[in-house]
């Protein structure tokens, strides 16, 4: 009896819905790095919205400074060989960096989902179809295939943002799918197939909100490494079209500059790993706050 | 065991078949007829007749149908014939024998790297969490799977190349012809290879690690009075190293992806470096034939690392 009495109370006292996010708030920032991470992504945003404010120079403009001039008062990370601000063009770039990460994981994941969720619910013919085609795509190390379709399909930063989906769509397929199969089979599920619900409400309304959790956290992680792989897509010179800005061709511009004028490559270098990072922390710190299980531990 | 093995046999048959179709049609997207770019890099168009034209396209074979090509050239591949680059006019295979052990040479230091140090950082961190060692090493692992490998590079060759002078910036020398020079030219790329595996072998160990001390069995092996090295080496390390099996298979495909970077950056004469110039130069031979290779390794090493799963975890053979 004293047990049951137990329960009863910590059913009685469990947190309102309200206090849900008040929770998911606390997880969430009661990690310095998170805090760290979020402050700064939230930086790298805001800069990429009034970039047209904030930058100091136009990043185009070539000449406002002399070639390869070092950081100095007027020019804060120096000029590159033409003689444009870095500064300006690392303000630029972002805009590149955060529109390929957001568009890629947009398409990505609504593709990948989808598919994820038709195999995992369906299972049977569908299941084999996608599943056997995700593994034929996943042999390929992401970058090689992005790098192959992006090259196929000509360059310039739209087919970069396909090429970046294709090598991902697997992941959240794969993700999602197994997600869905253990789903598919609760009680709640049955139950709303013999109160005759179609199969697409119930993916829509009761599995789909049942695993939105990790892929959420998935979709933050990637990114992080969207981010990555985009700079280094622009570092080997595919994507954006000269004198467009990206981080990764800012930084292989530098390195032909090396001894001259280092910050010409360091700077931009230094810019795409606190953005990973902070996507990663992001990306860590709501796993935490989602799922209480793996709280602290990791 | 037998017959999961044989279901894992014909399944990877059947995405072997899926990426040959995958590797040959995809590149067969390219805009342009492969011919017309080739005679347009070689300045010869304008002046060559169209017999001639004809007589290359039937010598590469692309006069044919599709599907025959396609029949052909996986054909081609059993018999270890890749096709002949349409830039360099060499043997395909022959371009990728001389370039691979390059590429395998860095890649198997970094994995030994990344499994050897990664693992043991893990490990340490987990059993001594909030100690020292998990303060210093954690934070560094986040930074380990964040750093863009290309800007590492150029930090290294500026640090230890240019200002320190201990290290060559760049090439590559066989360790059969000079030891020492191929040593020292390989330790920066290897760096960069590895760095990304071997960050996220000591977050998973770590994590996995965690997971397993706390178990009853480990619980009741301290009860009992065991050494620590005993149960961490005896109960412990074999369940925890589960997880880490499976991130080891995808760290190969990482370092394939990497090698294309690394080997740009160091000027390293081996596979990657290879297919970005081939892509640059649209020889789709060349990139067909490299993709198809690595594709096919990364299989391989899938399949065994899925088999090893199913010897260390019994669940999954009769799942």
């Amino acid at each position: 009896m004293a047990s049951q009495g137990t329960i009863d109370a910590e059913f009685s006292a469990a947190p309102p819905r309200i206090s849900e996010w008040r929770r998911l708030w606390k997880v969430f920032f009661s990690r310095g790095t998170v805090a760290v991470g979020f402050a700064i992504l939230l930086l790298v945003i805001l800069v990429a919205i009034f970039a047209p404010f904030v930058a100091p120079y136009d990043p185009y403009q070539v000449g406002v400074a002399d070639s390869l001039v070092q950081p100095n008062r007027s020019h804060l990370l120096g000029s590159d060989v033409l003689g444009r601000d870095t500064l300006s063009r690392l303000i630029y770039g972002s805009r590149t960096a955060l529109m390929v990460g957001f568009l890629t994981v947009g398409i990505a994941s609504i593709i990948g989902i989808s598919l994820g969720l038709i195999a995992g619910y369906f299972g049977g013919i569908p299941y084999m179809v996608i599943m056997r085609c995700i593994d034929a795509v996943m042999c390929f190390p992401m970058l090689l295939l992005a790098l192959v379709v992006a090259a196929v399909l000509g360059g310039g930063i739209q087919n970069v943002i396909i090429a970046l989906s294709v090598a991902i769509i697997p992941h959240y397929t794969r993700v999602t799918c197994g997600m869905a199969l253990s789903v598919r089979e609760n009680d709640y599920v049955i139950a709303s197939l013999l109160t005759g619900a179609g199969d697409g409400f119930i993916i829509l309304r009761h599995v789909l909100p049942n695993i939105l959790h990790p892929l959420l956290v998935l979709m933050t992680m990637q990114l992080g490494s969207l981010i990555l792989a985009e700079a280094s897509l622009s570092f080997l010179g595919i994507g954006i079209e000269p004198p467009g800005a990206a981080w990764g061709a800012m930084v292989n511009d530098g390195y032909k500059h090396l001894l001259r004028n280092p910050v010409l490559s360091f700077a931009p270098g230094l810019t795409i790993m606190m953005t990973v990072f902070a996507f990663n922390m992001v990306g860590d710190g709501l796993r935490d706050a989602l799922d209480p299980r793996l709280r602290g531990l990791l | 065991m037998t017959a999961f093995i044989i279901r894992r046999l014909m399944l990877a048959l059947v995405t072997l078949l899926l990426v040959t179709l995958a590797v040959f049609f995809v590149m067969r997207l390219l805009p342009g007829d492969p011919l017309l770019i080739y005679m347009a890099q070689s300045a010869e168009l304008d002046t060559m007749p169209r017999e001639a034209l004809e007589k290359l396209r039937q010598e590469f074979g692309l006069d044919k149908p599709i599907m025959v090509q396609y029949v052909h050239w996986v054909w081609g591949i059993f018999r270890g014939d890749f096709g002949t680059s349409i830039f360099y006019r060499e043997k395909v295979g022959t371009l990728m024998l001389e370039r691979f052990p390059v590429t395998l040479h860095l890649g198997l230091l970094a994995l030994l790297c990344s499994v050897s140090i990664g693992l043991t950082v893990g490990l340490i961190a987990a059993i001594r969490r909030g100690k020292w060692p998990d303060k210093v090493f954690t934070p560094l692992t986040y930074l380990g799977v964040t750093v863009p490998i290309f800007w590492l590079g150029i930090l290294l060759i500026y640090f230890f190349g240019l200002k320190l002078r201990w290290l060559p910036i760049a090439g590559y020398t066989s360790p059969l012809d000079d030891f020492w020079l191929s040593t020292r030219q390989a330790i920066m790329p290897v760096i960069c290879l590895s760095i990304y595996g071997l960050a996220s072998n000591a977050r998973q160990m770590r994590s996995s690690m965690l997971e397993v001390i706390h178990q009853d069995y480990i619980r009741t092996a301290w009860a009992k009075g065991l050494s620590e090295g005993r149960i961490i080496f005896r109960h412990a390390l074999k369940n925890s190293l589960i997880p880490v099996v499976t991130l080891m298979g995808m760290s190969v495909g990482m370092i394939f992806g990497g090698s294309v970077i690394v080997e740009t950056v160091f000027a390293i004469p081996g596979v990657g470096r290879l297919l970005v110039s081939s892509i640059f130069g649209q020889d789709y031979v060349v990139v067909q034939a490299i993709t198809f290779v690595v594709a096919s390794i990364v299989l391989v090493v899938n399949l065994i690392v899925d088999l090893s799963y199913a010897w260390f975890d019994p669940r999954i053979r009769y799942g």
